[in-house]
């Protein structure tokens, strides 16, 4: 495989979620992250996940990725089971969880040196070009603790993406961060969709977050985990989370969000 | 440059003083002059005994401190993983870092005899129990996020105990092993006093002979040998290492 080859945007794949469950035990009870949920997620799509915490979302993301294994039912990739993590699924974390004994260029690289046919030049090829897609081309050498926290999570997203995932997941990456930085990234994640044509599966509790990002939201009921709703967002790209086509969205979603939750409170 | 000059002068200051109270003449026996002990250093170190002495000290250092880390280590990792070895060897080693290592040396004595052997035991011993300890306490302290990104990044369990879990507990496992440093060191100096081996003469009994023989210039000539070699020690092994964690993680500045 050749540099170039490696620079070209993998194709996105497709996941199928059908029946899955998962009951975690813990010593204060069973809980029911998720019951029965089935989930279709074409090549390319954009989905956002939306529920209040302990609704299983997560939980999903963690088995699409490959760290959890469900209890029944099955998570294909383009009709194959997944069994474990791989790098053709990245995730991205709450907190970044960068490496702090490696400096910026070194956690990009960190994916990319377990991937076979790149030498060293090669590989240190490929994690610039990823810095220099999230605007982090000056910052190779810098240390993590040095970076703000909309730069940690840019780092991270270089990371992810330099083995050239076919599918991103994104477990609420943007909580930590303040409005103005979120915002930024917002358009950065857009543009990144768009130009690297990847699938890609985001967790958030943040309504208005869910319907500027994805082309498809879907909400989540906690106790046991279950699919709601989904909706289909119909706005041009890129959004603007202030518009007020996206915040009339966002109310319909919000509202039908609290039915749910208070539907389950009065049972 | 500031803060070198600070200290150059500060000891500067320390042995003039100590020039003083000599030659007060309060106590001749106790309080050599300055000049005596540089006399001493000199012609020990002209005639070899010196450096022999130290020589031999830092090589049976040297090889226990690192046979006790090569043990350590891994044996750490291992307390920290698993359970079995926790409630074993992790209980064991805590046990054991409560005892002074110089409580070695007899049993070292008895078994080994009065040969490198018995010195290499002590040294060992001083070291090992506080690498554990240190190691396990600092791979349960690597946050679980880390080992989760590594897998999803493609790495296998011994890539992610090498390449993560090891460089994560890197902050910890550095202080541990300059604690097992200070173990050993001053364990080694209690059995080089107590005892003499007859395979080589370490700075320990050069500081022995100097008190049979009253000769005190002698016994503080070692002494800031042994002061020199610990705060070399210091500044060569673990120095460099803490500035690199200090740098990366962000800490040390108060």
């Amino acid at each position: 495989m050749t540099l170039s080859d490696e620079l070209q945007a993998a194709t996105p794949a497709k996941l199928a979620i059908e029946d899955v469950s998962k009951v975690f035990r813990t010593n204060r009870g069973t809980v029911h992250a998720l019951d029965k949920v089935s989930l279709q997620i074409g090549e390319g799509d954009f989905v956002c996940l939306v529920g209040p915490s302990g609704c299983g979302k997560s939980t999903l993301l963690n088995i699409i990725a490959g760290l959890e294994q469900p209890d029944s039912g099955q998570t294909l990739m383009d009709g194959k089971e997944i069994a474990e993590p791989g790098r053709d699924r990245m995730v991205m974390f709450q907190e970044s969880a960068l490496f702090p004994w490696l400096d910026v260029l070194g956690n990009v690289l960190f994916g990319l040196k377990l991937k076979p046919n790149l030498n060293s030049n090669e590989r240190k090829e490929v994690a610039r070009f990823y810095l220099k897609l999230v605007g982090l081309e000056k910052f190779t050498r810098a240390n993590v603790h040095e970076l703000s926290g909309g730069m940690k999570q840019r780092v991270a997203l270089a990371r992810a993406l330099a083995p050239n995932p076919r599918v991103l997941l994104m477990d609420e990456p943007f909580a930590a961060l303040d409005a103005l930085t979120r915002e930024q990234l917002y358009g950065d994640i857009q543009k990144i969709w768009a130009e690297r044509k990847k699938t890609i599966v985001f967790v958030t509790h943040n309504v208005r977050e869910a319907v500027c990002l994805g082309n498809r939201v879907v909400l989540f009921s906690p106790h046991p985990g279950r699919i709601r709703e989904e909706f289909e967002i119909d706005l041009p790209r890129p959004r603007d989370i202030n518009s007020v086509e996206l915040a009339g969205y966002a109310t319909r979603i919000t509202r039908a969000l609290k039915g749910y939750v208070h539907a389950q409170e009065a049972e | 440059m500031k803060r070198f000059f600070s200290s150059v002068l500060f000891f500067i200051a320390l042995v003039v003083a100590w020039h003083f109270v000599a030659a007060a003449k309060v106590n001749p026996v106790m309080v050599p002059d300055p000049l005596a002990v540089w006399d001493y250093i000199k012609e020990s170190t002209l005639d070899g005994t010196l450096p022999q002495a130290t020589w031999v000290t830092l090589r049976r250092l040297l090889t226990g401190y690192f046979m006790g880390i090569a043990v350590g280590l891994p044996l750490g990792m291992l307390v920290a993983r698993f359970k079995l070895m926790e409630d074993t060897v992790g209980v064991l080693a805590l046990g054991l870092q409560t005892l002074p290592s110089v409580c070695w040396v007899p049993l070292a004595l008895i078994g080994f005899g009065q040969t490198e052997a018995a010195m290499l035991f002590v040294v060992v011993m001083g070291t090992v129990w506080s690498v554990i300890i240190a190691t396990d306490n600092g791979v349960r302290n690597v946050p679980p996020i880390y080992a989760r990104a590594a897998r999803t990044m493609g790495a296998g369990p011994f890539y992610t105990l090498t390449h993560v879990t090891l460089p994560a507990s890197a902050p910890f496992i550095v202080s541990g092993m300059k604690q097992g440093w200070a173990f050993a060191w001053r364990s080694l100096m209690a059995a080089e006093i107590f005892v003499t081996i007859l395979t080589g003469f370490g700075l320990g009994q050069l500081l022995d002979y100097g008190r049979n023989l009253h000769a005190m210039d002698q016994v503080i000539g070692v002494m800031l040998i042994i002061v020199v070699i610990g705060l070399l020690a210091d500044k060569i092994l673990f120095s460099p290492w803490e500035r690199l964690l200090h740098r990366r993680w962000g800490t040390g500045k108060v």
